[in-house]
């Protein structure tokens, strides 16, 4: 019985260790482009290691394919160059102190602009259309002239 | 006229404030976030052939100099300089260790023979060690003290102010 265990158990070890080593044999490009499209290529101006063609690019995207192959999640792979060059490295900035202005700013400043719309269109509102008390009483000269537009209508 | 029309060109401010801070910080000084944190072991196989480990200069001050053949003028306006402070603190325990990057053999060969480079110089030929000093370009100078960590780094030509006042001080500490 105890045998029976201890087979059953080697077998899963051993499983396990096999489809261990061919999950990190096999490295998913997509996840190695995903990785590299974040990551600024340090020796461009604006491009990022996936669409660089430069041969430091070309080494970082080896590097990133050895650590997923090693089995490294992204966000390790990530963290890696961050280590080392810093969030500058990042594409996006991180959501995280002044560079949360950058993500905050847009929104903040669409709220201001609806506020204020929001606050004039009630104001129009409010006044609401003119009525016979908010108008100057006509002169006696406009009177005559509406008078005598009518009659000419009425011809 | 509406009160709280003289709001509107106070809104100018704070953009103001934004671009004064964003046009006097240098968008080319990136802060390494290795100074101060343990240099990272490597090594290499030097042109000659022989082995470069940082390991092998345990206990020294350590000038860790990154370069190109192609990189000029920086990287031979300050060739002569780094060969100069390797012959004058050799003997008080400094070592200047080249790394080239992106380069041909040939091509940096040329390079260390026109300057007479005798400290150890190695090819990076999968650039990662040069990725694992966060270096984007060339040339770009670490300043490793005895205990093995990263004091200082310098980016563009090392000049003799810099080994006055980065190198030096680090010639009497102990290693201990």
């Amino acid at each position: 019985m105890t045998r029976l265990v201890g087979v059953i158990l080697g077998t899963l070890v051993l499983l396990a260790a096999a489809t261990g080593s061919v999950t990190a044999a096999v490295v998913d490009e997509e996840t190695v482009t995903r990785i590299a499209s974040q990551l600024r290529c340090v020796v461009c101006q604006n491009l990022s290691v996936a669409d660089s063609p430069s041969e430091m690019a070309k080494q970082m995207r080896e590097l990133i394919r050895e650590r997923v192959a090693q089995g490294d999640t992204p966000e390790q792979v990530v963290a890696y160059f961050v280590e080392r060059y810093g969030e500058w490295v990042l594409l996006s900035p991180r959501p995280r102190g002044f560079t949360l202005l950058v993500w905050v700013a847009p929104f903040a400043a669409l709220l201001v602009g609806l506020g204020v719309v929001a606050r004039m269109a009630t104001r129009w509102i409010r006044r609401g259309a003119p009525t016979a008390e908010s108008l100057e009483p006509l002169t006696s000269a406009d009177r005559e002239r509406v008078q005598a537009e009518l009659q000419r209508l009425r011809e | 006229m509406p009160r709280g029309r003289w709001l509107i060109p106070l809104a100018v401010v704070p953009v103001l404030g934004l671009l004064a801070y964003g046009f006097r910080t240098d968008p080319r000084a990136i802060p390494s976030p290795l100074v101060g944190r343990p240099a990272a072991p490597f090594s290499l196989t030097t042109f000659d052939g022989k082995p470069m480990s940082l390991e092998g200069y345990r206990g020294q001050v350590v000038i860790l100099n990154f370069w190109a053949s192609w990189c000029y003028p920086a990287c031979y306006e300050e060739a002569p300089v780094l060969e100069a402070t390797w012959q004058r603190y050799r003997d008080r325990g400094l070592v200047v260790l080249g790394v080239d990057i992106q380069d041909t053999e040939e091509a940096a060969l040329r390079f260390i023979r026109q300057f007479n480079l005798t400290f150890p110089n190695a090819p990076d030929p999968t650039g990662k060690v040069s990725i694992d000093y966060g270096v984007y370009g060339v040339p770009e100078t670490f300043v490793i003290d005895r205990r093995g960590g990263i004091r200082y780094k310098h980016v563009g030509a090392v000049t003799e102010a810099v080994i006055r006042d980065k190198v030096e001080p680090l010639l009497g500490e102990t290693s201990g």
